[in-house]
């Protein structure tokens, strides 16, 4: 145990190893470790963003499916609506033409109805007329035969 | 009898001695080799020292040519490992300390766990090398001599003094010695008090360093002397297991120890400078 120079050359050594670990060991490594740990965190925090991104996007998806399902049954509700009244209108309009031409054959049907009783009247009364005249025929007063007719003829 | 017991104790007494020798240049004792004044050098704890230093500047040479962010190899990942170890002390005892203490910290704990580790090398092995080639005094140990931890503990000191007074200032740090243990009213104690406590540090550094590598060497020698001391016959069939034995359990303890050693003279060194920062 005695102290000497050699605790001189001890120190020297000691500084100028520490100097030397300084330079090229810890200073580059410590900048590469810190640089490796920002990298981490960095792509811990995109990775978590991503997730959450990922959560968001699957949320709108579900919401623009829900409100997509729910307009398609707001549309064939519609749709159904619409048949439904397309086909009320087109019975009732089916019914209208239907009573329209019923209606209309009707009144056809009358109107020859008339006619024809009409030509039948005439005719009787022609017939009648014929036979009164035939019955009349040596008989007084034409006229009033005649005029007797047309009563007869108005009264059937 | 007691002829021979006194020579074998004299060949101990020599055996260890010339174990506990440095080669030592300039000043020294022509017949002990002990160095006489302070314009000596021990030129084996220079010389492994320079070798265990040697070593680590390699491994950091190495380590930094090959610096790979991405696909660090085996010796990155070790280094690495221990150097956010040693950052991680520093950073909790000394939150936001200069870098500079980091490499110091490491530096001292790879520099002085290097050292202490050519005390596992066999007691015998460096000296008989050096024997071969001419050098008749080598201990490879160069934390076993007390120039070695006080090299390194008064440059901690340097640093203790230097960040004390950049922290608090001079006179902060001066005041420090006026009121610190026992407040204003003892001033006269507290000075000698706190110079105790700060001389102390470097002291007690360097000497436990000192202290257990030398006594990890002593034993070595004494566990060594057991199969030496016994005469060729049949005691060697009892000593030489028994001397295996020993210095095996010694060994794997010693590998405990020459670790623990580096791992609290960096750890004081960190406790240390932190006080420097904040005057607890």
């Amino acid at each position: 145990m005695h102290i000497d120079l050699t605790l001189v050359g001890q120190t020297i050594a000691f500084g100028l190893l520490v100097w030397f670990v300084h330079k090229v060991l810890l200073g580059p490594l410590q900048t590469l470790l810190s640089a490796r740990q920002k990298r981490i965190a960095d792509g811990l925090a995109a990775g978590e963003r991503g997730r959450h991104e990922l959560e968001l996007a699957h949320q709108r998806a579900a919401e623009v499916l829900r409100s997509a399902k729910a307009t398609a049954e707001r549309i064939v509700a519609e749709a159904e609506r619409h048949r439904a009244r397309v086909i009320e209108e087109a019975g009732a309009q089916a019914k209208v033409e239907g009573e329209r031409w019923l209606a209309a054959a009707r009144a056809e049907f009358d109107q020859e109805v008339r006619r024809t009783k009409e030509g039948l009247r005439a005719q009787v009364g022609r017939l009648a007329l014929a036979g009164a005249e035939k019955i009349l025929r040596q008989e007084v007063d034409h006229t009033v035969h005649v005029k007797l007719l047309a009563q007869l003829e108005s009264s059937l | 009898m007691t002829k021979r017991v006194a020579q074998s104790g004299q060949g101990v007494v020599e055996y260890m001695q010339h174990h506990l020798t440095n080669l030592c240049m300039g000043e020294c004792d022509p017949r002990t080799h002990h160095a006489t004044g302070f314009l000596s050098v021990h030129v084996d704890t220079l010389f492994f020292a320079a070798v265990a230093a040697c070593v680590l500047m390699l491994i950091a040479w190495r380590v930094r040519r090959a610096l790979d962010p991405d696909a660090p190899g085996t010796l990155q990942n070790i280094v690495e490992m221990v150097v956010e170890f040693v950052s991680k002390q520093v950073e909790d005892t000394v939150p936001g300390a200069s870098p500079v203490i980091a490499s110091l910290a490491l530096t001292i704990l790879i520099w002085v766990w290097f050292m202490n580790l050519f005390d596992l090398l066999p007691i015998d092995l460096v000296p008989w090398l050096g024997g071969l080639i001419g050098i008749h005094y080598v201990r490879p140990v160069p934390t076993s001599d007390i120039n070695t931890g006080l090299g390194l503990s008064l440059t901690v000191f340097a640093l203790i003094l230097y960040y004390n007074i950049k922290v608090k200032g001079l006179f902060g740090y001066l005041k420090q010695f006026l009121f610190h243990p026992f407040g204003r009213f003892l001033i006269p104690v507290n000075i000698v008090m706190s110079l105790i406590e700060e001389l102390s540090k470097p002291l007690s550094l360097a000497l436990r360093l000192f202290g257990n590598m030398f006594a990890g060497e002593l034993v070595f020698m004494l566990i060594a002397l057991i199969g030496g001391a016994a005469a060729v016959g049949l005691g060697l069939l009892i000593w030489l297991p028994a001397q295996i034995a020993l210095d095996l359990a010694w060994e794997i303890f010693h590998l405990l120890v020459v670790s623990l050693q580096a791992f609290i003279f960096m750890v004081l060194t960190i406790v240390y400078l932190g006080m420097a920062h904040t005057g607890e």
